[in-house]
Protein backbone atom coordinates (compact mmCIF):
# COMPACT_ATOMS: atom_id res chain seq x y z
CA UNK A 1 0.00 0.00 0.00
CA UNK A 2 1.42 3.05 -1.34
CA UNK A 3 1.75 6.03 1.59
CA UNK A 4 -2.37 7.89 1.44
CA UNK A 5 -1.37 11.31 -0.01
CA UNK A 6 -3.69 12.95 2.79
CA UNK A 7 -1.32 11.10 5.40
CA UNK A 8 2.02 12.69 3.40
CA UNK A 9 0.39 15.75 3.51
CA UNK A 10 -0.27 16.15 6.95
CA UNK A 11 2.85 14.75 8.23
CA UNK A 12 4.29 17.34 5.72
CA UNK A 13 2.68 20.25 7.42
CA UNK A 14 3.51 19.07 10.80
CA UNK A 15 7.01 19.49 9.97
CA UNK A 16 7.92 23.26 10.47
CA UNK A 17 6.61 23.16 13.45
CA UNK A 18 7.66 19.96 14.85
CA UNK A 19 11.42 21.35 13.73
CA UNK A 20 10.44 24.46 16.01
CA UNK A 21 9.30 22.18 18.92
CA UNK A 22 12.28 20.07 18.68
CA UNK A 23 14.83 23.32 18.59
CA UNK A 24 13.48 24.74 21.44
CA UNK A 25 13.82 20.91 23.16
CA UNK A 26 17.32 20.45 22.44
CA UNK A 27 18.72 23.65 21.36
CA UNK A 28 20.72 22.98 18.24
CA UNK A 29 19.65 22.43 14.79
CA UNK A 30 21.43 19.93 13.19
CA UNK A 31 20.21 17.48 16.58
CA UNK A 32 16.82 18.91 16.36
CA UNK A 33 16.41 18.01 12.40
CA UNK A 34 17.89 14.41 13.06
CA UNK A 35 15.06 14.10 16.25
CA UNK A 36 12.38 14.92 13.38
CA UNK A 37 13.84 12.70 11.02
CA UNK A 38 13.83 9.86 13.90
CA UNK A 39 10.27 11.22 14.69
CA UNK A 40 8.93 10.78 10.48
CA UNK A 41 10.82 7.31 10.67
CA UNK A 42 8.53 6.26 13.82
CA UNK A 43 5.77 7.31 12.85
CA UNK A 44 5.48 5.83 9.36
CA UNK A 45 6.75 2.41 10.76
CA UNK A 46 3.56 3.38 13.10
CA UNK A 47 0.72 4.80 10.75
CA UNK A 48 -1.17 1.78 11.55
CA UNK A 49 -1.57 3.11 15.29
CA UNK A 50 -2.82 6.76 13.88
CA UNK A 51 -6.56 7.17 14.05
CA UNK A 52 -7.91 8.89 11.57
CA UNK A 53 -9.55 12.25 12.30
CA UNK A 54 -7.56 12.88 15.27
CA UNK A 55 -4.96 15.15 14.90
CA UNK A 56 -1.87 14.12 13.29
CA UNK A 57 0.43 17.44 14.71
CA UNK A 58 -0.43 16.30 17.92
CA UNK A 59 0.36 12.45 17.40
CA UNK A 60 3.75 13.48 15.91
CA UNK A 61 4.89 16.09 18.72
CA UNK A 62 3.73 12.90 21.48
CA UNK A 63 6.41 10.92 19.15
CA UNK A 64 8.49 13.34 19.18
CA UNK A 65 8.69 14.47 22.82
CA UNK A 66 8.97 10.70 23.81
CA UNK A 67 11.77 9.78 22.25
CA UNK A 68 13.70 13.22 22.88
CA UNK A 69 12.84 11.96 26.40
CA UNK A 70 14.12 8.40 26.43
CA UNK A 71 17.60 9.62 24.29
CA UNK A 72 17.95 12.47 26.87
CA UNK A 73 17.72 9.96 29.86
CA UNK A 74 20.62 8.16 28.50
CA UNK A 75 22.41 11.21 28.20
CA UNK A 76 21.73 12.47 31.31
CA UNK A 77 23.86 9.94 32.48
CA UNK A 78 26.96 11.57 31.89
CA UNK A 79 25.48 15.31 32.44
CA UNK A 80 23.30 15.63 35.57
CA UNK A 81 22.13 18.68 34.70
CA UNK A 82 18.79 19.66 33.47
CA UNK A 83 19.02 23.25 32.96
CA UNK A 84 22.46 24.45 32.86
CA UNK A 85 23.16 21.83 29.96
CA UNK A 86 20.77 22.72 27.94
CA UNK A 87 22.13 26.49 28.52
CA UNK A 88 25.77 25.79 27.89
CA UNK A 89 24.39 23.57 24.08
CA UNK A 90 22.98 27.06 23.25
CA UNK A 91 25.97 28.98 23.89
CA UNK A 92 28.40 26.20 21.64
CA UNK A 93 25.83 27.18 19.01
CA UNK A 94 26.46 31.10 18.23
CA UNK A 95 23.62 32.70 16.35
CA UNK A 96 22.80 29.47 14.89
CA UNK A 97 19.16 29.62 14.67
CA UNK A 98 18.26 32.95 14.54
CA UNK A 99 18.91 36.69 15.24
CA UNK A 100 20.74 38.74 17.30
CA UNK A 101 17.37 40.70 18.85
CA UNK A 102 16.25 36.82 20.42
CA UNK A 103 19.39 36.03 22.06
CA UNK A 104 18.17 37.40 25.63
CA UNK A 105 14.67 35.82 25.45
CA UNK A 106 16.61 32.49 24.03
CA UNK A 107 19.30 32.27 26.69
CA UNK A 108 16.17 33.08 29.47
CA UNK A 109 13.90 30.09 28.13
CA UNK A 110 17.04 28.30 28.26
CA UNK A 111 17.24 28.30 32.35
CA UNK A 112 13.15 27.31 32.80
CA UNK A 113 13.53 23.67 33.90
CA UNK A 114 12.68 21.52 30.66
CA UNK A 115 9.13 20.51 32.11
CA UNK A 116 8.06 24.25 32.43
CA UNK A 117 10.03 25.08 28.93
CA UNK A 118 7.95 22.40 27.13
CA UNK A 119 4.58 23.39 28.10
CA UNK A 120 5.11 26.85 27.76
CA UNK A 121 6.13 26.49 24.06
CA UNK A 122 3.38 24.28 23.60
CA UNK A 123 0.65 26.36 24.57
CA UNK A 124 2.19 29.96 23.80
CA UNK A 125 3.75 29.13 20.20
CA UNK A 126 2.78 25.37 18.78
CA UNK A 127 -1.15 26.92 19.17
CA UNK A 128 -2.11 23.51 20.84
CA UNK A 129 -4.96 23.57 23.72
CA UNK A 130 -4.30 22.74 27.70
CA UNK A 131 -5.65 19.45 26.83
CA UNK A 132 -3.64 18.09 23.73
CA UNK A 133 -0.53 19.56 25.79
CA UNK A 134 -1.53 17.47 28.43
CA UNK A 135 -1.88 14.36 26.08
CA UNK A 136 1.56 15.32 24.35
CA UNK A 137 3.34 15.00 27.92
CA UNK A 138 1.74 13.00 29.42
CA UNK A 139 0.10 14.47 32.15
CA UNK A 140 -2.95 16.21 34.03
CA UNK A 141 -4.30 19.22 32.41
CA UNK A 142 -3.59 21.19 35.59
CA UNK A 143 -0.19 20.09 35.78
CA UNK A 144 0.25 21.93 32.64
CA UNK A 145 -1.37 25.09 33.60
CA UNK A 146 0.78 25.02 36.51
CA UNK A 147 3.86 24.79 34.82
CA UNK A 148 3.03 27.29 31.94
CA UNK A 149 2.09 29.99 34.90
CA UNK A 150 5.68 29.12 36.50
CA UNK A 151 7.52 29.62 33.21
CA UNK A 152 5.90 32.76 31.82
CA UNK A 153 6.80 34.12 35.88
CA UNK A 154 10.49 32.96 35.63
CA UNK A 155 10.66 34.10 32.11
CA UNK A 156 9.43 37.59 33.32
CA UNK A 157 11.75 37.18 36.07
CA UNK A 158 15.11 36.53 34.18
CA UNK A 159 14.53 39.31 31.54
CA UNK A 160 13.49 41.52 34.53
CA UNK A 161 9.92 43.07 33.02
CA UNK A 162 8.17 44.39 35.85
CA UNK A 163 6.66 47.50 34.13
CA UNK A 164 3.80 47.13 31.86
CA UNK A 165 4.67 50.86 30.95
CA UNK A 166 7.75 49.64 29.17
CA UNK A 167 5.96 48.13 25.85
CA UNK A 168 3.02 50.31 25.65
CA UNK A 169 -0.84 48.97 25.51
CA UNK A 170 -1.44 46.77 22.63
CA UNK A 171 -4.80 45.83 23.43
CA UNK A 172 -5.13 43.20 20.49
CA UNK A 173 -1.91 41.41 21.45
CA UNK A 174 -3.26 41.33 25.12
CA UNK A 175 -6.42 39.30 24.11
CA UNK A 176 -4.36 36.69 21.57
CA UNK A 177 -1.99 36.12 24.96
CA UNK A 178 -5.07 36.13 27.06
CA UNK A 179 -6.79 33.10 25.73
CA UNK A 180 -4.16 30.78 24.36
CA UNK A 181 -2.78 30.94 20.84
CA UNK A 182 -6.35 29.54 19.36
CA UNK B 1 -12.92 31.61 25.55
CA UNK B 2 -11.08 31.20 28.74
CA UNK B 3 -9.36 34.44 30.40
CA UNK B 4 -6.44 34.63 32.12
CA UNK B 5 -7.96 35.81 35.32
CA UNK B 6 -10.03 32.85 35.20
CA UNK B 7 -7.53 30.29 34.95
CA UNK B 8 -5.78 32.09 37.31
CA UNK B 9 -9.23 31.55 39.92
CA UNK B 10 -9.35 27.98 38.93
CA UNK B 11 -5.49 26.85 40.07
CA UNK B 12 -5.16 27.60 43.45
CA UNK B 13 -1.11 26.67 43.28
CA UNK B 14 -0.43 29.56 40.74
CA UNK B 15 2.22 31.95 41.41
CA UNK B 16 2.48 35.37 41.66
CA UNK B 17 0.39 37.14 38.80
CA UNK B 18 1.62 38.32 36.34
CA UNK B 19 0.07 41.66 34.01
CA UNK B 20 -1.04 41.35 31.11
CA UNK B 21 1.08 43.36 29.48
CA UNK B 22 4.24 41.16 30.51
CA UNK B 23 2.51 38.11 29.66
CA UNK B 24 1.45 39.78 25.82
CA UNK B 25 5.19 40.90 25.46
CA UNK B 26 6.28 37.22 26.69
CA UNK B 27 4.20 35.89 24.46
CA UNK B 28 5.02 37.64 21.57
CA UNK B 29 8.72 37.00 21.41
CA UNK B 30 8.24 33.29 22.06
CA UNK B 31 5.64 32.96 19.09
CA UNK B 32 8.35 35.11 16.99
CA UNK B 33 11.18 32.87 17.91
CA UNK B 34 9.37 30.20 17.31
CA UNK B 35 7.52 31.22 13.94
CA UNK B 36 11.41 32.13 12.33
CA UNK B 37 11.65 28.55 12.41
CA UNK B 38 8.83 27.25 11.31
CA UNK B 39 8.77 30.02 8.01
CA UNK B 40 11.60 27.96 7.13
CA UNK B 41 9.10 25.86 5.60
CA UNK B 42 10.21 21.93 4.84
CA UNK B 43 13.96 21.54 4.14
CA UNK B 44 14.08 18.87 1.08
CA UNK B 45 15.49 16.21 3.90
CA UNK B 46 11.76 15.63 4.99
CA UNK B 47 10.46 15.36 1.64
CA UNK B 48 12.95 13.29 0.32
CA UNK B 49 12.70 11.15 3.27
CA UNK B 50 8.94 10.58 3.07
CA UNK B 51 9.19 9.68 -0.66
CA UNK B 52 12.31 7.33 0.32
CA UNK B 53 9.84 5.53 3.44
CA UNK B 54 7.07 5.75 1.06
CA UNK B 55 9.41 3.15 -1.90
CA UNK B 56 10.15 0.89 1.02
CA UNK B 57 6.65 0.63 2.55
CA UNK B 58 5.98 -0.39 -1.31
CA UNK B 59 9.05 -2.80 -1.89
CA UNK B 60 8.26 -4.41 1.82
CA UNK B 61 5.08 -4.99 0.53
CA UNK B 62 5.11 -6.59 -2.99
Amino acid sequence: MAMDESVRKSVLSAVPSLRAFAISLCGNVDRADDLVQETLVRALANIDSFQPGTNMSAWLFTILRNHFRSEYRKRRREVEDSEGHYADTLKTQPEQHGQVEFREFREALAHLPSDQREALILVGASGFSYEEAAHICGCAVGTIKSRVNRARTRLAELLAIDSADEFGPDEQTRAVLAGGRD
Amino acid sequence: METAANRNKKDPAKPAKLGREVQARLGQQLRAMYDEVVNQGVPSRFTSLLTQLDGEENKDKR
